[in-house]
């Protein structure tokens, strides 16, 4: 049953400032927007911060002008003046230095505030994706959302955004202060860091697309590793390690060469903006110095003055503070073009349609009153089916797990019809068996039932209700099932378990592991049901695998139980007493098995032979042998061997 | 730890000696750039000489060029050398897991060794660039920064020598306290990405038992412990910045009154004590000393950081796996006979029960030998035992008439062809995991082994064919359909000793005879071991042997086992009669 091909590519522009995605930016913004106020007292320590420094830088001006110049012209200089000062310059310090401190801290909680909604959603949402999302994704792309991606929104929102901020706010202080003194040189300053801005945009542009290639050679890379980290154990057995090597360092030198390229123009961003700094600075005292030479008006924003020597002086070094943070804000820039593209992978698995349930008749618990079925508040061992209706009435249904398909066809993909014309009818107490060759079809028949796909054609009738109407919990929490493929969880062997009805007691998870006879080799286990396993239960065999999670179905305790292959690697002495356990658990209730293993299915009531997607054959095995066809082959076939 | 790490610098060792070298010419240059200003100032601006200011800024202008160059010269090795280090490292560690153990692997989770190869490199490698480049920057500007001002007022010049331990101090406990906690962190980053892979892989299994909120649950818990250690961890760092203002700005108070007071003592006479000029620059080289203070802090602030990482790694690196090859290995394989005398076996020693007690059993070349027994009887186990997946805790294994670990590993595992119970087939197309078993195999070979295997059938069903395409672990094709490729893969290595754990459970009983039967036709010479839970997988076999409890219970032909085993009756009773036994 081939299922849609495809990767999940890492859908992202070039990288440049110019890419970046305005709708990512404003819903990224929204995260942070959350802690509104929280943001105002930011921003405003973020000021008070700033002014610190700037006061910092004009005090010496006041030290020297108003203090130590006027004292020593004093016979006895009087120190009152400037123990003051400098107290009081203290506690601007002090205000200063708490501001720095609130604000770091406060981003912190709200950084990783916002971290956690988006990692909380991320995980909520990729819950709710259907199967096939994850049919045509590779887990490492998932994974690197949690890892890399989170990573470079964490730096983004707690360092560079606070930081850009910090800069931006220095840049208006400062070019104030240049227009104060002077629009001649302002004009200069501006003109130039324009310039500047074209020669950052270029090198930041060319970091920014290296490092957003970067990302994706380390997403490309860890796919890799999850892949061969995985079939570790096949690798060694096939002594493929120097052919996985290869393939690894071949992944590894891109991630290498875009990580050296990206860095490069990062990093030599930085000296280019320094220097460049300088550069103004001499041309601002060239230009300075032809004004005051030649002895030109000056204009201000406070009117029209001569160009004096101090004013110059000053100005040069506000050049000096104004080059500053424009470097540092341009350094910023890779990270912030690095998270948003991270941010927009991010928003885009959590835009993804999820599962969608229109299902509105819910499973409830039941009792009779007066020979009617009335909805109980209590476990029952009787389920019904709530069926609200349009007129406002609304009736229950007692569940019986009769399950009926008419005229069914479906394909995983809309070219390739996988069942055809699939009927069946499922009485409640039955046990319904699909016999047939691998790729039949008979694994598609359950992911019907419990809705994993959708059909195309046909209709679905669980106690004769249209499945679609059914809400998909529901519809699920009625059945049991049992897969092939064992998935265990972290935790101890009881509560895997328990995670068929998390209300379970300790006793009945115990019983349900009797029933499937799991407790011996469970005992056998170092600290018995609470052993922890780790890693999908990797110390276990396959059979114990099954076992347990013919447990942990059991325990669930369903009305309907649906076990896909569910004994495949239990040998068949364990299973015929599995399976006497699970017929005493399942009696008067709904059954579906699917096996290669004749024995499995033989005691079915009906069996249903498959083959290319249809059904073939029906009846029970006596029947079926008597009939000499399909099933009969394959019942002989299994012992021609004699 | 260093040592480890350094380790995998290599041909990255001259970038990240220029680095350093580099930075120093820029900052050397850099140093020289605010001397020519003053003296701009001075003697240009003030004294409104044009030919000066023209002069100095020319002067200036090429102090900044060779900075610049220098600067980009630095930045540029120091990405050649950190990028080129993590690619050592990534390397390094996954060579390393490559020659890992079973017993290894048992040890370290998937996701954690995936964080350890990613996200933890990237830590180190962020840190070796800041190292690099700040790491010599800051102590250069912080000497020529003390010394400059030791030379202008040496017990001015005092107070920085009292800033400095309270900053060093300070500094000090918050990273000692800061990295038990960061160490947390990464840890639980670890069962975050454990869940998030469970999910991701059972959410079949999550969706049927309709418990996505449990996971979630399960989730945010995690979700929040991070956030909660992540908090306080960076909450504590953020005590770094204030810490270094407040030794700034307290600096800056005392200079201002004992320099005032010292100006106005000597009638601002540099001769006799200090001038404002003088006081200036004291000014200017406080803030030098302590930004250079402020980015040593930041590198230490990375190195906090990324030490629990580079722990993490140095663990993966030093790692020894414990299965090691002979010194003097034998590189041929006489022949498919195998043989066990007195072999115990048990996965880790803390396991009060042996997984084998006591095996003793010899196997001819060209045999086909079934296995069946209970689920947890230990069959696994044996088998692994034969290409030294795992070593006897005692006793001997011999193949080819020799112990299995005088052989070279590559040539005893060539010759040994295991299909695991756990089939993973890797993304790619068919025909490059076919090749897995020989990669020089002909279009011919494949197609035969495929049919040998009966895949040949549905592959040839398939829209691409031995080309088409199979997702990771095989995720678009059924359970039977890849079992068939593994045991075509395995036969592909033409071995002499071919073991099949239970690999066509999953296969219809008539195609498992038709493999089976083929086995005998094509590959006589070899010797099978099957593992199997149907009787009729193994019934035509040579011997079986019947396991229980971690023990051979019965040796012998399908119908002396009739005759002889109780357990082996059992199980055929269940599997011929049993199914409607209990209809």
């Amino acid at each position: 049953m081939p299922r849609p091909i495809g990767k999940g590519p890492h859908g992202m522009g070039s990288g440049s400032i110019k890419d970046v995605n305005k709708g990512t930016v404003k819903r990224l913004l929204s995260y942070v927007g959350k802690y509104r106020i929280r943001l105002i007292f930011v921003v405003v320590s973020i000021i008070i911060s700033a002014f610190t420094g700037a006061i910092a830088s004009l005090f010496l001006k006041t030290l020297i002008d108003d203090y130590i110049t006027p004292m020593l012209l004093q016979a006895v200089p009087d120190f009152s003046g400037l123990f003051r000062v400098i107290l009081m310059m203290g506690g601007i310090y002090i205000i200063g230095v708490l501001a720095s401190l609130f604000y770091t801290r406060t981003m912190v909680s709200i950084s990783q505030g916002v971290l956690k909604r988006i990692r909380d959603e991320l995980f909520s949402k990729m819950q709710s994706l259907p199967i096939r999302y994850f049919d045509s994704h590779s887990h490492g792309d998932l994974m690197s959302h949690y890892t890399n991606d989170i990573d470079t929104l964490r730096q983004m929102i707690s360092q560079s955004l606070p930081q850009m901020f910090s800069s931006v706010v220095t840049i208006v202080a400062v070019l104030s202060a240049m227009l104060y003194l002077s629009l001649w040189m302002t004009g200069v300053v501006i003109l130039f860091v324009f310039i500047v801005l074209n020669i950052v945009k270029i090198i930041a542009g060319r970091s920014g697309k290296y490092f957003v290639e970067q990302q994706k050679s380390l997403g490309d890379l860890n796919g890799y590793i999850e892949e061969m980290i995985n079939g570790l154990k096949v690798v060694k057995v096939f002594n493929h390690e120097e052919i996985v090597k290869k393939d690894f360092d071949e992944r590894n030198e891109i991630l290498r060469d875009n990580a050296t390229k990206a860095n490069k123009y990062a990093n030599i961003l930085m000296p280019i903006m320094m220097n460049l700094g300088y550069v103004l600075y001499v041309l601002l005292a060239i230009v300075g110095g032809i004004l005051a030479v030649g002895g030109i008006q000056n204009f201000s924003i406070t009117g029209a003055d001569v160009v004096t020597l101090g004013m110059i002086a000053s100005f040069l070094q506000l050049s000096r503070n104004f080059i500053q943070p424009i470097a540092q804000v341009s350094q910023q820039l890779n990270a912030v073009v690095m998270a948003i593209a991270g941010a927009e992978r991010i928003f885009n698995l959590m835009d993804q349609e999820p599962e969608t349930d229109e299902g509105y008749v819910t499973l409830v618990n039941a009792k009779y009153e007066n020979g009617e079925v009335k909805e109980a508040d209590h476990r029952t061992e009787i389920w019904a089916w709530k069926h609200p209706h349009g007129d406002g009435t609304t009736t229950y249904t007692l569940l019986k797990g009769e399950v009926r398909f008419y005229d069914v066809d479906f394909g995983y993909n809309e070219d390739e019809v996988v069942l055809h014309d699939i009927t069946l009818y499922a009485e409640p107490g039955q046990k319904i068996a699909f016999v047939g060759a691998t790729g039949a079809g008979k694994t598609t028949i359950t992911n019907l039932i419990n809705r994993f796909y959708d059909i195309a054609d046909g209709k679905i009738r669980y106690d004769g209700i249209n499945i679609k109407k059914i809400k998909k919990a529901d519809l699920r929490r009625s059945l049991g099932i049992v897969l092939q493929d064992v998935n265990l969880f972290t935790g101890t062997v009881i509560d895997n378990i328990r995670y068929g009805r998390l209300d379970a007691t300790d006793e009945e998870c115990v019983e349900a592991a009797k029933l499937a006879n799991a407790d011996g080799f469970i005992r056998m286990l170092p600290e018995g049901y609470e052993t922890v396993l780790t890693g999908d239960g990797g110390g276990l065999s396959q059979g114990q695998r099954q076992l347990l999670s013919i447990a942990r179905a059991a325990v669930a305790d369903p009305p309907v139980m649906i076990l896909d292959e569910a004994t495949s690697s239990i040998d068949t002495r364990t299973e015929s007493i599995v399976q006497k356990g699970m017929d005493a658990l399942m009696k008067g209730r709904t059954v579906f098995v699917i096996a290669h293993r004749l024995s499995t299915v033989q005691n079915s009531n009906v069996i249903m032979v498959l083959e290319k997607g249809r059904i073939i054959e029906k009846g029970s095995h006596d029947e079926l042998v008597d009939e000499k066809g399909k099933y009969y082959q394959l019942y002989t076939g299994a012992f021609e061997l004699d | 730890m260093i040592k480890t790490l350094a380790k995998s610098i290599r041909e990255y060792k001259k970038n990240s000696i220029l680095t350093p070298i580099f930075v120093m010419l820029e900052v050397l240059f850099e140093v020289m750039i605010p001397f020519i200003m003053a003296r701009l100032i001075d003697q240009g601006i003030d004294a409104g000489n044009m030919d000066v200011i023209l002069r100095l800024g020319l002067l200036l202008l090429g102090a900044a060029m060779v900075a610049l160059t220098f600067g980009a010269l630095s930045g540029r090795s120091a990405a050649i050398a950190s990028a080129g280090f993590a690619k050592n490292l990534r390397q390094d560690m996954f060579y390393n897991v490559q020659g890992f153990s079973f017993s290894n692997i048992d040890k370290f989770s998937t996701s954690s060794i995936i964080t350890r190869l990613t996200t933890d490199v990237t830590n180190v490698q962020n840190s070796y660039q800041m190292l690099l480049r700040m790491a010599s920057r800051s102590p250069i500007m912080l000497i020529f920064s003390l010394f400059a001002a030791f030379s202008i007022n040496r017990s001015l010049s005092m107070i920085f020598l009292g800033a400095m331990p309270i900053l060093g101090i300070g500094l000090f406990f918050i990273i000692k306290n800061a990295h038990p906690i960061f160490r947390q962190v990464f840890k639980t980053y670890d069962k975050l990405n454990s869940i998030v892979q469970e999910n991701v892989r059972g959410i079949r299994v999550v969706k049927a038992f309709v418990r996505e909120d449990h996971e979630r649950e399960k989730f945010e818990d995690i979700s929040k412990e991070i956030y909660d250690k992540f908090t306080k961890a960076e909450k504590l760092l953020a005590f770094n910045m204030p810490l270094i203002q407040f030794c700034m700005f307290g600096s800056m108070l005392l200079l201002s009154w004992f320099g005032a007071r010292a100006i106005v003592a000597s009638g601002n006479n540099a001769a006799v004590g200090l001038s404002t000029g003088q006081l200036m620059s004291l000014m200017t080289y406080t803030m030098q000393i302590l930004i250079s203070l402020m980015m040593l802090s930041f590198v230490f602030v990375m190195i906090t950081i990324s030490r629990a990482s580079a722990e993490r790694i140095v663990e993966m690196l030093d790692e020894e796996t414990d299965l090691k090859n002979n010194d003097n290995p034998v590189y041929e394989v006489a022949d498919g006979c195998i043989e066990f005398q007195n072999v115990s076996f048990c996965y880790s020693n803390k396991a009060d029960k042996m997984a084998l007690r006591d095996i003793n059993l010899k196997i001819n070349a060209g045999e086909t030998i079934g296995i069946i027994g209970g689920t947890g009887s230990s069959k696994t186990s044996l088998i692994q035992l034969i290409p030294r997946l795992y070593d006897a805790s005692k006793g001997i294994v011999k193949v080819g008439g020799r112990d299995v670990r005088e052989y070279d590993l590559k040539t005893l595992r060539d010759q040994v062809a295991v299909v695991l119970q756990k089939n993973v087939l890797f993304s790619g197309t068919i025909n490059e995991n076919l090749r897995w078993g020989d990669e020089n195999a002909s279009d011919n070979e494949v197609e035969r082994m495929a049919t040998l295997a009966q895949a040949d059938e549905f592959i040839r069903e398939l829209p691409d064919k031995y080309d088409a395409h199979l997702e990771q672990g095989g995720s678009n094709i059924s359970g039977g359909q890849k079992q068939r490729l593994t045991i075509a893969r395995a036969l592909l290595k033409k071995p002499r000793i071919l073991i099949l754990d239970d690999s066509t459970s999953a296969v219809d009983t008539r195609t498992d005879a038709i493999i089976k039967r083929s086995f005998l036709e094509e590959i006589p010479y070899t010797t099978k071991i099957i593992i199997a839970q149907r009787v009729s997988s193994v019934q035509d076999a040579d011997r079986i042997i019947v396991m229980d409890d971690g023990e051979i219970k019965a040796i012998g032909t399908h119908a002396e086992l009739l005759k002889d085993s109780d357990i082996y009756r059992e199980v055929y009773d269940s599997q011929v009669k049993g199914g409607m036994a209990s209809a």
